[in-house]
């Protein structure tokens, strides 16, 4: 009787382990959409350590550790904005996964030693999300770069209200406008301007 | 302005601040108007652009504020850019690549060493040849004689020395004082030196410089009858020359002076010696020493060798070898060797190129 409660308490045991990983992970993931500190700063910590050993492993150094898992997290936040994300796998498992991934690309550009293939059966399928993940950088890139051209006061204006959510009263007072709508008007003629810019290199 | 107000509507509309009978009425709206759709769809587009770049960017700031966090408790560790630091970096970076260097440095350095003890005994003796003529015997030292004699009946060269040549190669005029450029080979075992031109007129010559490594000599006429030259038609290429460039040399492998035509086949000389060029060209024992002009009429190189089993691979000594020579010479021997500047050759058909070189190109004999 004992031994049979025991066996059931095991089983149900597990089971809330399972659900509380699932929870822990789903919780983690929400805030990591919500560009929240906490979140992010504890999948760091979970995560770096390994993939620092491994970039080390082969042939990396800790700013190399550093560049690949900042990026393999900026995949992980796109994918967890985009909305269609369903966690298939265990948040490690991605980011390891992914800076694998991105890691073995570098070496191969830079012609270094390429690592031996190890522990195969721990990553997912990820080169589709890093091939669309270099599409949006290079997206954003090219965002930057726009804004960049345009040059004051046009980029400050419209990162204040676009970026930073000022409202017009107070960028018309950041930005010595008589009074709002004629900082509304300055930021139209900016916006098209950046709208050009930006499609004109979007198109080629 | 119009445009402003429907950004505006669109951007009302895409942050949902719009009431439901404005929403219905804009989307209507962009459904009749094909016009109106497409600046929205455009301007939403950019507005999710410009969203994307704003939330990567944020988040970009988190995390290198966690970043920092986590770098002041000691979890990242950074590179330390100083020093010897830096090196056992760039060693643990590069170390696979190192030992795998180094093992094929190993192998590579056994493999030479046997290789240099196999061939450098045989390099000259067997895989290659010095194009030297020195089977000057039997019906060609007959025929030696008669033209000597022949020479001395119908030339009127004076106090002809009396002289049994046991060998033949060929040599071109650098400075028209008087010296000229052959290889060491030619001249090393040599005790005594004529060199003839195409006319038949006689000179001795002594060796100033001659360099083993370079396979280079620069003789100097030392005869008095011999009258100053006051402008040779070829120069000197101090650049490397281009692969697959057409080269012709003229030389001695016959008592009469021989022209022959190639290519410039490789960069480099017998077993990538870096020295010389490999040349596809018809050359023979008396060759040595005969320059390589390209059609510019630049010497490019000194003609020195052949591949003893391979027919057309031939080496000569690259022309910028010269220019160190001559640097040599003068510091040595205080000798100012001038080298000509002035190419009289360029665009001449090759008939006329070597009617003004051949006077140039020398027989060198010795015993």
């Amino acid at each position: 009787m004992t031994f049979i409660f025991g066996l059931l308490f095991h089983i149900i045991c597990i089971n809330c382990k399972r659900v509380k990983i699932y929870d822990d992970e789903r919780a983690l993931i929400k805030g990591l959409a919500a560009n929240d500190f906490e979140a992010t700063e504890t999948i760091y910590r979970e995560n770096y350590p390994a993939i620092e050993a491994f970039i080390i492993k082969n042939n990396g150094v800790h700013d190399d550790a550093r560049d690949v898992f900042q990026e393999a997290m900026i995949i992980l936040f796109e994918r967890v904005q985009s909305g269609d994300f369903e966690l298939t796998s265990l948040i490690k498992t991605y980011l390891y996964s992914v800076s694998r991934r991105i890691w073995l690309k570098k070496l191969q550009k830079l012609n270094r030693q390429y690592p031996a293939m190890e522990n195969v059966s721990e990553i997912v399928a990820v080169e589709d999300q890093i091939e669309s993940h270099d599409k949006v950088s290079q997206d954003l890139d090219m965002m930057q770069k726009s804004l960049e051209k345009m040059g004051e006061p046009c980029k400050s204006l419209l990162e204040a209200f676009y970026l930073q959510k000022k409202s017009m009263p107070e960028i018309a007072a950041a930005f010595g406008y008589t009074n709002a709508d004629n900082a509304k008007n300055q930021k139209y003629k900016c916006l098209l301007r950046l709208k050009k810019i930006f499609f004109s290199q979007y198109k080629n | 302005m119009e445009e402003n107000i429907l950004l505006d509507a669109i951007e009302r509309y895409r942050n949902g601040e719009m009431s439901s009978e404005e929403k219905t009425y804009f989307e209507d709206l962009r459904k009749q108007n094909s016009e109106i759709d497409q600046v929205a769809a455009e301007h939403l587009f950019f507005l999710n652009e410009f969203d994307k770049f704003r939330k990567v960017n944020e988040f970009k700031h988190t995390l290198n504020e966690v970043e920092s966090k986590l770098e002041s408790e000691g979890l990242i560790s950074t590179n330390p850019n100083k020093g010897k630091a830096k090196i056992i970096n760039l060693w643990t970076k590069y170390r696979r690549t190192i030992a795998v260097a180094a093992c094929i440095a190993g192998v590579v350095s056994l493999s030479t060493a046997s290789l240099v003890s196999r061939y450098s005994v045989n390099k000259k003796s067997e895989a290659i040849t010095p194009l030297v003529d020195n089977k000057l015997h039997q019906m060609e030292h007959k025929i030696n004689q008669m033209e000597n004699k022949l020479n001395d009946a119908t030339t009127a060269i004076a106090k002809k020395p009396k002289f049994e040549a046991n060998f033949r190669a060929t040599g071109f005029l650098a400075d028209g004082s008087g010296y000229l450029i052959t290889n060491a080979h030619v001249v090393d075992k040599a005790k005594n030196l004529i060199v003839e031109n195409t006319k038949g007129e006689q000179f001795t010559a002594v060796p100033v410089y001659s360099n083993a490594t370079t396979d280079l000599a620069i003789l100097k006429i030392t005869d008095t009858t011999f009258k100053k030259i006051n402008s040779l038609p070829y120069t000197f290429l101090k650049a490397t020359a281009e692969l697959a460039e057409p080269v012709f040399t003229m030389g001695y492998p016959r008592e009469e002076v021989v022209y022959g035509e190639g290519y410039l086949s490789a960069k480099s000389g017998f077993y990538g010696d870096t020295s010389s060029y490999q040349i596809s060209i018809s050359a023979n024992p008396g060759n040595s020493g005969g320059p390589v002009i390209n059609r510019n009429g630049e010497i490019i190189g000194i003609i020195s060798s052949k591949e003893t089993n391979a027919d057309g691979v031939v080496f000569a000594v690259k022309s910028r070898n010269i220019y160190t020579a001559l640097k040599e010479v003068r510091a040595n021997n205080d000798i100012a060797i001038k080298l000509p500047q002035v190419n009289n050759l360029k665009g001449l058909d090759r008939v006329h190129q070597i009617k003004k070189i051949e006077d140039f190109i020398y027989k060198v004999k010795g015993n």
